[in-house]
């Protein structure tokens, strides 16, 4: 069973977020790691090889930092890893992500199955696995809380507010999974160690015959115009109970037309 | 990758991390995200009920690789001293008690086995101790005898092929969760090392409670009543306190790391409590008083950093001695106690809390202080180092 399981590489959510001068999100002055919900994807693909022997390799699309998020993959347990990077890739949309994902993914040869997590913590617009499915004319199986691979299929529930669904698909198949299938292993230091020695093949829009006139921020098919941050919270107002404090909030309340 | 100190103030004064290397400052962050999940968020109460999940921590350990991670084969990691050193200065940012955990099984009862031990006792033992799934410990101490083991009443006896052992040994760490115990005997022929399954009859380990150091850890009593050994159950070739010691030096140098470490999180914590508690109107952090506290612990944490790396990059290269080492582990365990009380004071009542680290801390350093070697054993050490005239006795 060959698995590629594609990792984004996002700013850490605990540093300062922000985005750059043309609207896209600051990857240069924030450090950044692995995708936490590409975490479990990483997982569900060791867990299947390791049942059912084969190799995963681990796919980003990204600027040079972006290698960490394939290495963190590759101390996990991954077995190689393809690190796509390019200057004209840079403020790509979803669609021209899936482009270069799907053209890496046929370039690596055709998995048996091609993991996703469930959206990227920075875009979050789960929406890349769909679109790489769609490009490699596979089935899709997205956004499951539980994975089995049986005789040739993929099976899966997805859980929503309303109903669990059960999706099975057979085998080669796009799969993205949520948080909730299963708790990714910690990297040991022996994986950390035989990461080193792992393959890490490095690919440019040309190693694809990606055109680079079809991605990047000016071939976008959206474009944002304009970013404003959310003003900090503003301090709320202390009243002191001086015999009137209930009187007080009733006004305060009535003030804000919330009674 | 994280920082060395997770306050940025006090990381880029100490400038730590352009000293490290990339495998160090990996494991680092690898170890502080267990803590963070596994270990910190519990702590306040092991703390306080004196009880400590070893088995599943030790599992844990295994499955990252910590437990003998500096040795060589036998499903060990075999990392660089100072990788290890890092390891136990982060386990010992969360506790002392979990990195003494770490210490006995990887240096003491590990080390002794893979160091002193015959083939078949090393494919026995070392693998599933790497993985956590056997948890050793190392009886050396008896009632009687701490800081002079050579004076040891524990005598094995040899009977037929077999040995039989008879005595005490006192404060053993993991004594009694020890799926087997390397224990320091009297024989006909100078001191020598049993590997003791803690299953054989006439061995039993006994809890010692009312501890009021050390307490996220287990320590026990051992008992030997005529526990009968097979012939190959003692170590073939090593006579003598060389034995014990050549043990010892290897827990050490993991202490001069881990002390240092919670001094740090002890100064972690007074720095963050400083500049948010007001008092007299304006924060603790903004009087000459507490600044002057702060300074002073900085350059404490910071030299006892370096000396730390310094002797285990001389253990990565060309050596380093047990009297090095004895440098270290009085300089950096009498240094982070005094941090660590010194942070205790900045956090005023809440500073005897164990919702906050220093007092736990301070509370562990009396025990890290006095094993391994108490201060005057180091001091008489390093004076006998330098004056060529043994003081001991
Ligand atoms: C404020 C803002 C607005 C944006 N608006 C738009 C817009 O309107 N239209 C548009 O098309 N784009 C837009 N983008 C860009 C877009 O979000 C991402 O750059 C694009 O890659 C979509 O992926 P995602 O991050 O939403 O991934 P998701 O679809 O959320 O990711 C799902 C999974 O796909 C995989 N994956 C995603 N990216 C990669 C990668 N680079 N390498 C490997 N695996 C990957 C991971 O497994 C991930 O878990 C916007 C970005 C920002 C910051
Ligand atoms: C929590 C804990 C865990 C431990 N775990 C282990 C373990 O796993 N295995 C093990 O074998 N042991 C263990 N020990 C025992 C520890 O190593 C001994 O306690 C230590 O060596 C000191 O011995 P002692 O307690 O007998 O003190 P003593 O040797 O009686 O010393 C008492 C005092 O006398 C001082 N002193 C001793 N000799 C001299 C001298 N020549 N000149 C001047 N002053 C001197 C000492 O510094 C000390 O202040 C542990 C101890 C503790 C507290």
């Amino acid at each position: 069973m060959n698995i590629v399981v594609c990792v984004k590489h996002v700013p850490d959510a605990q540093g300062e977020r922000g985005f750059s001068d043309d609207n896209t999100t600051d990857r240069e002055n924030v450090d950044g790691l692995l995708s936490e919900l590409d975490e479990y994807a990483v997982e569900a693909a060791l867990k299947i090889t390791e049942a059912e022997g084969g190799e995963v390799t681990a796919l980003t699309v990204g600027p040079a930092d972006a290698v960490d998020a394939v290495k963190k993959a590759l101390q996990m347990g991954a077995d190689k890893a393809v690190h796509v990077s390019d200057d004209a890739i840079a403020g790509s949309d979803a669609l021209a992500t899936s482009l270069i994902l799907a053209e890496a993914i046929k370039k690596v040869g055709q998995p048996d199955i091609v993991l996703f997590g469930l959206a990227s913590t920075d875009g979050g617009m789960s929406v890349v696995p769909a679109m790489v499915a769609e490009r490699l004319g596979l089935p899709q199986v997205t956004q499951v809380s539980t994975l089995e691979v049986a005789d040739g299929n993929v099976t899966g529930r997805r859980d929503s507010d309303v109903a669990s669904e059960t999706l099975v698909a057979s085998i080669p198949a796009v799969v993205s999974v949520t948080d909730q299938i299963n708790e990714p292993r910690y990297p040991s230091f022996k994986g950390i160690m035989a990461a080193k020695k792992k393959p890490v093949e490095e690919m440019s829009l040309g190693d694809l015959g990606v055109d680079a006139g079809q991605v990047g921020l000016d071939n976008a098919s959206t474009k944002v115009l304009d970013t404003t941050k959310r003003p900090p919270r503003e301090q709320g107002e202390v009243i002191t109970d001086e015999g009137d404090g209930g009187k007080k909030l009733v006004e305060f309340l009535a003030g804000q037309k919330l009674i | 990758m994280s920082d060395f100190s997770r306050n940025p103030q006090l990381n880029r004064l100490l400038g730590i991390d352009g000293l490290l290397t990339e495998d160090e400052r990996e494991v680092q962050a690898l170890v502080r995200r267990f803590c963070d999940d596994q270990v910190r968020p519990h702590l306040p109460t092991w703390y306080d009920e004196a009880t400590v999940p070893a088995r599943e921590l030790a599992k844990g350990l295994g499955d990252l690789g910590l437990l003998g991670m500096h040795l060589e084969g036998y499903g060990c990691a075999g990392s660089t001293a100072t990788t290890y050193g890092i390891a136990c200065h982060e386990l010992e940012a969360a506790d002392s008690g979990i990195r003494s955990l770490v210490s006995v099984q990887g240096s003491l009862a590990m080390f002794a086995i893979w160091r002193w031990g015959s083939e078949e006792q090393k494919n026995e033992w070392l693998p599933r101790m790497a993985a956590g799934e056997a948890i050793g410990c190392f009886g050396l101490t008896e009632p009687d005898f701490g800081s002079d083991p050579g004076g040891m009443r524990t005598f094995a006896k040899r009977d037929g092929d077999d040995w039989v052992l008879n005595g005490t040994k006192m404060w053993i760490t993991n004594g009694s969760v020890a799926d087997v115990a390397v224990v320091w005997a009297q024989t006909d022929d100078k001191i020598r090392g049993f590997v003791v399954p803690t299953d054989t009859p006439g061995f039993t380990a006994t809890e010692v409670t009312k501890k009021m150091s050390l307490r996220a850890s287990v320590t026990a009593e051992l008992s030997l009543v005529d526990v009968r050994l097979p012939a190959d159950a003692v170590f073939p070739e090593v006579r003598g306190l060389k034995g014990p010691l050549s043990c010892l030096s290897e827990a050490r140098f993991g202490i001069v790391f881990g002390s240092i470490g919670a001094a740090r999180d002890s100064l972690e914590t007074a720095i963050d409590y400083a500049e948010s508690r007001k008092v007299f109107g304006k924060p603790l952090g903004g009087y000459q008083l507490t600044q002057g506290k702060l300074a002073d612990m900085t350059l404490e944490v910071s030299k006892g950093m370096l000396l730390a790396l310094h002797l285990g990059r001389l253990k990565d290269g060309d050596g380093v001695t047990p009297e090095q080492i004895s440098l270290g582990k009085l300089n950096n365990c009498r240094e982070a106690i005094a941090v660590a009380r010194e942070c205790r004071t900045i956090l005023g009542a809440n500073g005897i809390s164990t919702e906050y680290s220093p007092i736990r801390h301070a509370g562990n350093l009396e025990s890290v202080m006095t094993y391994e070697g108490t201060s005057e054993v180091h001091q008489l050490v390093i004076g006998n180092a330098l004056t060529g005239e043994p003081a001991f006795r």
